[in-house]
Order: C-alpha cells, then structure tokens, then sequence
C-alpha cells in the first residue's frame, strides 16, 4: 500500500490538491481585487496588472477564479461528504443484515444507478430552485450510489472475516460490531471513494451552475464560465474570461483523479501483474522475466 | 436463461414505472404550487388559481390525478409547452430527431477509439505509449464538457460551423449538399463528445484489460505458446469486454450530461438544449416530458445492454 502511494503520480495528485485547499483557504489574501466592484474596463485581455484579464463587468478574472474555486470545492466536498455518508450508510446496513433488506436496499440503489443523474439532477434543481444549497444537496443525495454498491461489497466480505464472527458470537450487539470493527476495515476504502466523489461532485456542480440551476449571485467555477459563455465573452473573443477557471477544475481534478487511483491501485494489488507486459513478450523463451510474471499472481490473490 | 431475461426486463418495467412515478410527485411535492406555476402569474386571483385547478384537474385527489395522468400518457399527451404553445410529444420527437444523429456518432467513434487505445495501451503496459496515452485520457477526462467544448468553439470559431445544425442563409440545397451542411455542423459537437467519452472509455478497458491479463488463463495461453495477437483477441479482451459493456452502459448517464451540455454550448437543436430552455423558461409540461422520455431511453439501451452481457456471458443468468 504505501509503494503505490509513493509513485510519482500519487504525489502528484497530492500535490495537486493541497495546493489547491491552500489556494481556496488564503483565497481572500491572495485574490489582488474585490470580486464586487470592477477595476478594469469591459473584458480587458490580461496584462501586468491583471494577469488574467477582466470579465464583462470589469472584475478581475483571477480574483474570481480564486474566490470562485474555494465555493466550489466547499460545494463539492460537501456533496461528497454527503454522498458518501449516505452511501456507507446504505452499504452497511445492506451488507451487514444480508437477507431481504439486502436485496430491497440494493434494488433501490440500481434504480438510481439507471436513472440519468443529471437530468434529475436539473430537474429537481429547477423545480426547487435556484441556490448553492439546494445543488449541493441535489448532487449529494443523487451520488451516493456506487458508495452504497463498493462499502455493501466489502462490509459482506468483513461479516465472513473470523474476528468479526468471533465478536458476535461473544454476544456484541449489531451496532458494537459495525463500528468497532467493519467501520475501522473501511477506512481506506472510504477515502479513495470520498475522493472520487469529490471529483464527480465538482463535475456535477460546474454543470449544473453553467446550465444556470445555481444562484446566479455565487461566484464558483461554473458560474464563472455560465456567466461569461452567457455574456458572449466567446464572440468577442474575450478567451480569458472562460478559460482560467476551466483549466482550474481540469488541474483539481486530475489532482483527484491521480489521487484516487494511487489508492485504488494500493487497495486492488491485482492490477500489478500482467501475464502480457510487454518486458515479458520480448523475450518469448522462458527466461527470468516470465518466471517473475509467474510468481506475481500469487502475490495478488490473497485480497 | 429465461429467467435471467425475465428478470431483466421485470427491471427496465418497474424502473420505467418508477420514473412515471417521480415524474408525477416531483412537479407536486417541490414548492410553490402547480396552479401559480401553470398561470405562470406569481399573483394569480384565487378566483384564477381555482378556475385553473378545475380545468386541469388538480383539485382533485391526488390518486386520481396520477390515474389520469397516467391515462394522459398512455395516449401520448404530455400537456402542452408553455414556451411555444406546441404539444410537449412535438417538440420532444423534433429534438430527439436531432439529438439521435449527433449522440450516437459520438458514442460510437468513442466506443471503437476507446476500445483500441485501452487496449493499446494494457498490453504495453509501462511504455511510453503507454504513459502518453493514459495520461492524454486523464487529461481530457478531467477536462469538463462545457469547458472542452469552449475551447473547440474558441480554437475553431470562423474555421467550422460552431452553432446550429444547418447554415439559415443558404440557397435552398440539393439533399446531398444538405447532408454535408448538416455534417459540417456536427463535427464541432461530435469531437466534444467523442473526446470526453473516449477518455472515460480508455480508462476503463484498459484497467478491465489489465484485470484480465493477470488471470492464470493468460499465463496458461503463453504458455502453449499462443501467438500473441491470438491471446489478446480471444482470451483476454473478450473476457475484458465484459465488465466494459455493463461500465460504458453504466456511464450512458454521463452521455446523457454531455450532450446536454455538448448541445447547449454549440446550440444543437436537440433533447439538452430542449431542457436548457425548458429550465431557463421554466417550462415545466416540457421539463416533465424532457425528464421521461430521456429516462426510459437510458433505461432501454440499458435493458439491451444487459441482453447483450447475456449473450457474451451466460453465466451471468446464475
């Protein structure tokens, strides 16, 4: 686990992100402009004052970007938190009691995975109406799906473990038993989940807010782009204005990405052997490659 | 096996249901109340509101109400748009019409393209191909769809048709040359869609790939001295292709977003950009209807989709 977590794009992903929670936690000191009144004229293109230019209303495109990325990531991090929470929540109660409520839970969460997300999503955003809050809560309650599906996998597996029989053969209760020791087992799991999360919440939020569903008075990523897509910054060739925060949410989200599958990758050993590697096909006679190729597996399968 | 399609198909009909059902309770449960929205009067006189609840039926009860609405459906009625004035059933199979041509040359290129990178690059796992492919898919997967299709429109603007299906100002032209109009203008849209699909596709099948090159079988193959196209084709992708059928169905959801977004930002004149201006204008009959029938689509090509695991696996009717 901690080989996979220290490859280089493991701390890339790091990296990546931590600059970025850095970035939306001193966003305030570090954005050079009010977000409120303009300081420039009309979408003036960047130059040694302002970097990145000027929107439509003359406001500063990196002190929005700046501003802007710390509500959408308190946005997406909380419709992951929520997603997750929820998702653990049906995966271990699913996991744990087996039986009908399995099956009944796991129907439920198959139905939402077949439903299209985001045009519920839009219209329950558009029914409820417009406000940062009601996205977040949107996202969060539709995504927890594949929480629910990845915890009930692993809470079933955990039941069959010996010391998780042996606790309830002493007598522990049902709610004992999950959180001191199915709930502990998870941890790593919940982390590349949350962080995947993160990812899908932040799409979805940048999505929903260029569609026009979130307040249009917050400033995020996707109001940002909405906003300047809205007000024709594309024809007037005003790139600068849309770009910026859009390159953002690419950088975050690589950074996530990179991040969640180091930890999928250390969760899932048996990703690390291919009977096919290239190394190996070189040399079609058996050699000491493919002998290595054959002792691989069995490091595999013991998950 | 019969009972394997039976229950498949028990599932796309009760998740139909179900949506019906949602479709039906979300326009009644959100706030606000459905005659001020169908007035579309903040201030309507209840003198108005109750003569608007008469004729639509809403002062009924309300299992009487999700009978009829029911009934309406079934007679394909889906109530009429209040942007233009149309039956919502028109204006969905004009926008479907445009939607289908657009959507399904993206899916496909994605698919084939997806397919042969991932592929590509599981087998050579660790090489530079490798690292330069996946990483260009990490990039574009993380690129969101609007902001790709920004960058297209930007880089491409004045080179290619960047809005609408057709030019409005040609002469009238003959079928062929209309065909190409309309060709010219899909292709903006199309590569958007392809990019961000293929990215997520290459993704997949290259870890189900890798998954299946670590099985003992494969090992087996070399060792009976295979040939290596050989093994890659009938051993490893073939058991690949599996979980990609049910992970690309799965991600049929995210189509659904891209070209919502994909058609809003080239103004493609189909289902998504219905919805962006059902929304904008709150055009609840045409949100309803959008909602539906973009649903029972996912649910069906999901149902065939589940058909098509069968036949690739059937031991999945275990």
């Amino acid at each position: 686990m901690a080989r996979a977590l220290r490859s280089v794009p493991a701390i890339l992903g790091c990296v990546t992100v931590a600059i970025f929670m850095l970035l939306a936690v001193c966003a305030d000191v570090l954005s050079p402009y009010s977000t409120n009144e303009p300081s420039c004229g009309v979408y003036a293109p960047p130059s040694p004052q302002h970097p990145l230019g000027c929107d439509d209303g003359g406001i500063d495109v990196l002190s929005l970007v700046l501003i802007g990325g710390r509500i959408s990531m308190i946005a997406g991090f909380s419709a992951a938190a929520i997603a997750v929470a929820v998702g653990t929540l049906v995966g271990i109660v699913a996991g744990y009691a087996g039986g009908w409520v399995d099956t009944f839970l796991m129907r439920i969460t198959d139905y939402f995975i077949v439903i299209p997300q985001i045009v519920l999503m839009i219209v329950i955003a558009a029914v409820w109406g417009s406000s940062l809050v009601h996205v977040i809560l949107v996202i969060g309650l539709l995504m927890w799906t594949s929480a629910a599906r990845i915890v009930r996998a692993q809470v079933a597996a955990l039941r069959q473990r010996a010391y998780v029989r042996r606790a309830e053969a002493t007598g522990a209760n049902a709610g004992h038993v999950v959180l001191h020791h199915v709930l502990p087992q998870l941890g790593p799991l919940l982390v590349a989940t949350s962080v995947i999360a993160i990812t899908v919440a932040i799409f979805n939020e940048t999505a929903l807010a260029f569609l026009g569903l979130s307040d249009p008075t917050a400033i995020t990523w996707g109001t940002i782009m909405q906003h300047a897509f809205q007000r024709n910054a594309i024809s007037t060739g005003a790139w600068w204005a849309i770009v910026p925060a859009g390159v953002a949410v690419a950088v975050l989200i690589t950074g996530c990405y990179l991040m969640g599958n180091a930890l999928e990758d250390a969760l899932n050993p048996r990703l690390r052997s291919s009977h096919l590697a290239l190394r190996s096909w070189r040399f079609r006679a058996p050699g000491p490659q493919s002998e290595q190729a054959a002792m691989s597996p069995r490091e595999g399968t013991q998950s | 096996m019969r009972g394997y399609i039976w229950r498949r198909t028990l599932f796309a009909v009760v998740t139909v249901f179900l949506a019906l059902t949602l479709n039906f309770v979300l326009f009644r449960v959100l706030p606000g109340d459905a005659a001020t929205r169908l007035s579309r009067v903040p201030n309507a006189s209840p003198e108005m509101v109750q003569a608007l609840e008469r004729q639509f039926g809403l002062d009924l009860p309300l299992w009487e109400q999700y009978v009829r609405y029911l009934q309406q459906l079934a007679h394909g009625n889906m109530g009429i748009s209040f942007a233009n004035r149309q039956p919502v059933v028109d204006n969905l199979l004009e926008a479907f019409g445009n939607t289908i041509p657009m959507v399904t040359t993206g899916v496909l290129m994605s698919i084939v393209l997806g397919t042969l990178i991932g592929v590509f690059s599981a087998v050579r796992r660790g090489t530079v191909g490798d690292h330069i492919l996946t990483n260009t898919s990490v990039v574009f997967y993380a690129f969101s769809t609007q902001f790709l299709g920004i960058v297209l429109l930007i880089l491409f603007a004045g080179i290619l048709p960047s809005a609408g299906m057709s030019d409005p100002f040609a002469a009238i032209l003959s079928p062929w040359e209309q065909f190409l109009d309309v060709a010219r203008h899909m292709i903006l849209p199309v590569v958007t869609l392809t990019l961000t699909l293929t990215a997520e596709t290459v993704l997949i099948v290259r870890s189900a790939m890798l998954e299946t090159l670590g099985e003992d079988y494969i090992f087996t193959a070399r060792a009976k001295g295979l040939r290596r196209g050989r093994i890659i084709r009938s051993h490893a992708f073939r058991n690949a292709s599996l979980p990609t059928v049910t992970q690309i169905a799965l991600s049929l959801g995210s189509i659904v977003s891209g070209s919502i977004l994909v058609e809003v930002i080239f103004s493609w004149p189909g289902v998504g950009r219905a919805l962006y201006d059902a929304v904008l204008q709150r055009d609840f009959p045409m949100l309803q209807g959008g909602f539906l029938v973009i649903t029972i689509t996912v649910v069906l090509v999901n149902y065939i989709a589940d058909l098509l695991y069968f036949r690739l696996d059937p031991r999945v009717s275990r």
